[in-house]
């Protein structure tokens, strides 16, 4: 069993699938009087969110209360942080307190496997600047599989600012893992140099790229349409306009953003997929996010039980 | 001044001999030599070399005496093989006034473990916006030769230009840390697979490669010598090659790190990996090393880059870029080269003497040569220690790995710095 | 559960396997228990059997099929994973945790019979306990148990016991069933026939 959680690549099929499983076993809970479990009774976790974000913080506060943990929110702003402790005497200090989890949302790629090092704990990496985001991965599969009732030969179709994603990222791990094709589309300057190269070298020589993950990158969104099960529309921020990344939010809807019109293009079972929070009529028209396809509103449900599932393997037993 | 006689020892690797010090001279060579009350110093199985010169040092001092003293560098320095460092410019203040170089050349003289060679800045403040008073630092005590905005790039062509061209009145050289800073905004390491999975910001080799050909280009205008510091890149090399082949006066430096380590390292996220410019490829270390071997790059510096321990205990990229060199660069030279001891004391002693103007170093040791070398035990392996460096700072790449080669002894004028492998003062 | 801690550690000497139910008996057995529900429960109204994984649960299956057979009534069955409530989580590696499935009518305002394998120290059906509190509130809790091989650690008793088998703490029983061994029986491990 693993210890922590940093990234995608931190779990085989077997485990992820163990994972998804043990998330629907959870997801019971959530439909009973009593929505507790005392798996997890006299843990601690803690939550470490070096960034505002709300609703990751929740779901992961929301899953350790389910599973009876005790929960501590250390938010960086107005704490030891903010007056210039590190991040090692911060993790000294986690440590000190028993910290059985820590849940840790950084703006530093790789910040969770520094802290990985400097604690006895798991290590949960909720989203580390722009390297991974595991537990999202893992709840976008998780509805993936729900609604389609598999993820094996899947077609998924990310579709933005694949370079700057950290879910991007953990979505091409996992869902290789798990054997859903995956297709990135997006202007060129916002899909990684070494994909693109890797994925066009690919193409050439008939497949058989040197490394896994096995992707595909393609830059025209209609034309990858008709043949996806599944789209996920990435937030794009503004602010990518002012570094010459693509010349203006309305070129950017116009070529990647997904109206109703497009998403008419998709199969009849394909589903409309977010990560949040969307900035509506950039990526993503409100038609499509308010749609029958659209998995919004289900992935942050879902993202309570599959926390719920990787809180519960990871310190469940007495393999932490 | 005391004498001393070196006994049989492998001049470069040739048959052994004994080696007469007096009056901080080479005074003899031959077999047997009578000892004549002079110290004696068992050398058998012992390669002694000119004292290594480091054209690429951060002493820190002033400023970040934390981190480095121009006195622990130089024992640092010494206890590598070192007899000579170029101190670069970037401490605090800035070395870019001849006051500032006077008192790093000062504080070198009174450590007395090393020459201490400051590097004077291009930019006021290494700024990038105007002229340093270069002919000022030339003029000074200090007899500054190189000119360096190292940790920043001299980005502005003009500014480039006019540097290069104002040098040449007192033999100047531009040293210059080719990195084009709009294509490296928030670079954290190379810019290729595994950035890609790290999700770090990536470091393109491009904007190493474009500064390069561009300053070659310069420099070739104008006439005038160029030093590029830190190559890094396959294609730096490959710039680099065609430009010597045209008859530009550049020369170029290849940091021991850059030949052994590669970007694979930044998987730990341990920022004791993170250095500018970051570690590339297999495909880069291999065309570095073929480059040494034949000489389009013409030396290894070391980029000696102390920093405290709060600064590389931190998450990666926060932490400052850079490693430390001196203690462990001959070491790594061995392994890279093999004990071909004419191209290494041509690639670290006497090439990087000769492009700092330092005319009393890089000298091979003969009768009538200012006695600066360095006793080598090539047999020896050591396990690099990072507690056991004489460096203020711990931030040293190779920790835990197994290296040939160690210095034994050497000699500054004549007097040791280093014997039994241990600092004299 | 069916396993208790002594059958990890085989016996040192002459180790002996001792058959206390054939395939036949086991039937016999749980035809006994199926009568006894229907007879203390006045035709097993509003009786709902929820097994305890493994073995509980096709046990409850087959208790409700013998009661159908028996009376024509049909008796809800479910099952209730208790692996989040086991007390000894911590003592292993996490356990892979299993389905709860209640019947549709639920449980709350039932009799519910509780059914599993083999009674042993009484740990086992004290986080069943606690699992049935967070799911419903039945009107009463009982337990059906193909076995009781003693040793209780809690206040904790069966209401139905298909049978007592004296056992000492070096041995084990190991009960099978066709749904999930192949086949029905039941035996008793260790000890030494010295």
């Amino acid at each position: 069993m693993i210890r922590h959680l940093l990234s995608g690549a931190d779990l085989d099929a077997a485990t992820a699938t163990r994972i998804l499983d043990t998330a629907a076993e959870m997801a019971t809970v959530a439909g009973r009087e009593v929505k507790k479990l005392p798996a997890l009774r006299g843990r601690t976790v803690v939550n470490l969110f070096y960034e505002d974000s709300t609703r990751t913080r929740i779901s992961f506060e929301a899953a350790a209360k389910r599973l009876s943990a005790d929960v501590i929110n250390f938010s960086a702003k107005g704490s030891s942080v903010a007056k210039g402790e590190s991040l090692k005497d911060t993790a000294l200090t986690l440590q000190a307190m028993g910290a059985d989890a820590v849940v840790v949302r950084h703006p530093a790629s790789g910040a969770p496997h520094r802290l990985a090092e400097w604690v006895d704990g798991s290590v949960v990496n909720a989203g580390d600047g722009t390297h991974e985001h595991p537990t999202q991965a893992l709840l976008d599969a998780y509805t993936m599989r729900s609604r389609l009732g598999r993820l094996a030969g899947l077609s998924v179709t990310v579709v933005g600012d694949v370079l700057h994603s950290r879910v991007a990222r953990s979505n091409v791990l996992l869902l290789s893992t798990l054997g859903a094709k995956v297709t990135l589309v997006g202007p060129p300057t916002l899909i990684p140099v070494d994909w693109a190269t890797r994925a066009a070298a690919a193409n050439t020589s008939g497949g058989g790229a040197a490394q896994s993950p096995d992707i595909t990158v393609c830059y025209d969104l209609d034309a990858v349409l008709p043949t996806s099960d599944v789209v996920m529309m990435l937030r794009v921020q503004r602010e990518r306009m002012t570094d010459s990344y693509f010349p203006s939010a309305r070129e950017y809807a116009r070529r990647y953003g997904l109206d109703g019109q497009r998403m008419r293009r998709l199969p009849e079972h394909a589903i409309v997929m977010h990560p949040g929070p969307m900035n509506r009529g950039m990526e993503i028209t409100p038609e499509v996010a308010d749609s029958a396809r659209s998995t919004i509103v289900e992935q942050v449900t879902n993202g309570v039980s599959v926390r719920m599932a990787v809180l519960y393997l990871l310190l469940g037993g007495n393999n932490a | 001044m005391t004498a001393y006689l070196i006994k049989g020892v492998s001049l470069l690797g040739a048959e052994p001999t004994d080696l007469l010090i007096r009056d901080g001279v080479v005074a003899e060579t031959g077999a047997d030599l009578a000892a004549d009350g002079a110290t004696v110093i068992d050398a058998a199985g012992l390669v002694a070399l000119p004292g290594l010169v480091d054209l690429h040092t951060h002493l820190r001092e002033p400023g970040r005496e934390d981190a480095e003293t121009v006195e622990s560098g130089s024992r640092a320095a010494a206890l590598g093989g070192y007899t000579a460092v170029c101190a670069m410019a970037n401490t605090s203040p800035v070395a870019d006034t001849a006051g500032v170089v006077e008192q790093v050349w000062r504080l070198g003289r009174e450590a007395g473990l090393v020459d201490v060679q400051p590097i004077g800045a291009v930019t006021v403040g290494l700024a990038g916006e105007r002229l340093a008073e270069l002919g000022a630092m030339a003029d000074s005590a200090a007899r500054v030769r190189i000119f360096s905005d190292d940790g920043h790039c001299v980005a502005d062509p003009r500014l480039m230009r006019r540097a290069l061209e104002y040098v040449k009145a007192f033999d100047g050289v531009i040293a210059q840390h080719a990195e084009e800073p709009r294509l490296t905004e928030g670079a954290q390491m190379h810019e290729g697979a595994v950035s890609t999975r790290l999700g770090l910001t990536g470091w393109p080799a491009v904007a190493e490669e474009a500064i390069i050909a561009r300053d070659v280009l310069l420099a070739e205008h104008v006439g005038s010598r160029l030093h590029v510091c830190h190559v890094s890149t396959a294609g730096s090399v490959e710039v680099l090659r065609q430009a010597k082949a045209r008859g530009v006066r550049v020369t170029a430096e290849v940091t021991p790190h850059h030949l052994l380590l590669t970007d694979v390292r930044a998987e730990t996220y341990d920022p004791v990996y993170k250095v500018n410019p970051p570690l590339r490829t297999d495909e880069d270390v291999t065309a570095l090393r073929a480059a040494l071997v034949d000489g389009v790059i013409d030396i290894v510096a070391t980029d000696h880059a102390p920093h405290a321990v709060e600064d590389k205990e931190c998450e990666w990229a926060y932490a400052r870029p850079g490693m430390l060199g001196l203690e462990t660069a001959l070491s790594i030279a061995l392994e890279v080269l093999g004990p071909r001891w004419d191209l290494i004391a041509e690639r670290m002693s006497r090439t990087p003497a000769r492009i700092a103007g330092l005319e009393s170093h890089g000298l091979d040791p003969a009768p009538g040569v200012p006695a600066n070398l360095t006793l080598v035990d090539p047999a020896a392996r050591r396990v690099v220690e990072p507690g056991e460096l004489a460096s203020l700072s711990r931030n040293t790449p190779y920790a835990g790995m197994s290296l040939p080669g160690r210095v034994v002894a050497t000699f500054l004028r004549g007097e040791p710095t280093v014997l039994d492998g241990k600092a004299v003062k | 559960m069916a396993c208790p801690p002594a059958a990890e550690s085989p016996p040192a000497r002459q180790p002996s396997v001792k058959v206390i139910l054939a395939s036949a008996d086991v039937q016999r057995v749980v035809d006994r228990i199926a009568h006894q529900i229907l007879e203390k429960t006045q035709g097993a109204a509003d009786t709902v059997l929820l097994g305890i994984p493994t073995r509980g649960a096709p046990l409850a299956r087959r208790l409700a099929a013998r009661i159908s057979t028996f009376e024509d009534v049909a008796v809800p069955v479910g099952v209730l994973d208790i692996t989040l409530y086991r007390d000894d989580l911590r003592r292993h590696a996490t356990r892979a945790i299993g389905p709860t499935e209640l019947p549709p009518g639920g449980i709350d305002g039932k009799r519910v019979i509780l059914v599993d394998d083999v009674l042993f120290s009484g740990r086992t059906v004290r986080a069943a306990l606690d699992a049935l509190n967070d799911v419903g509130r039945p009107s009463s809790v009982q337990l059906a148990v193909l076995v009781d091989r003693g040793h209780r650690e809690l206040p904790i008793r069966a209401d139905y016991v298909g049978k007592n088998i004296p056992t000492s703490l070096a041995e084990s029983v190991k009960v099978t069933l066709v749904e999930t061994d192949g086949t029905d029986g039941v035996k008793l491990y260790g000890g030494t026939t010295s």
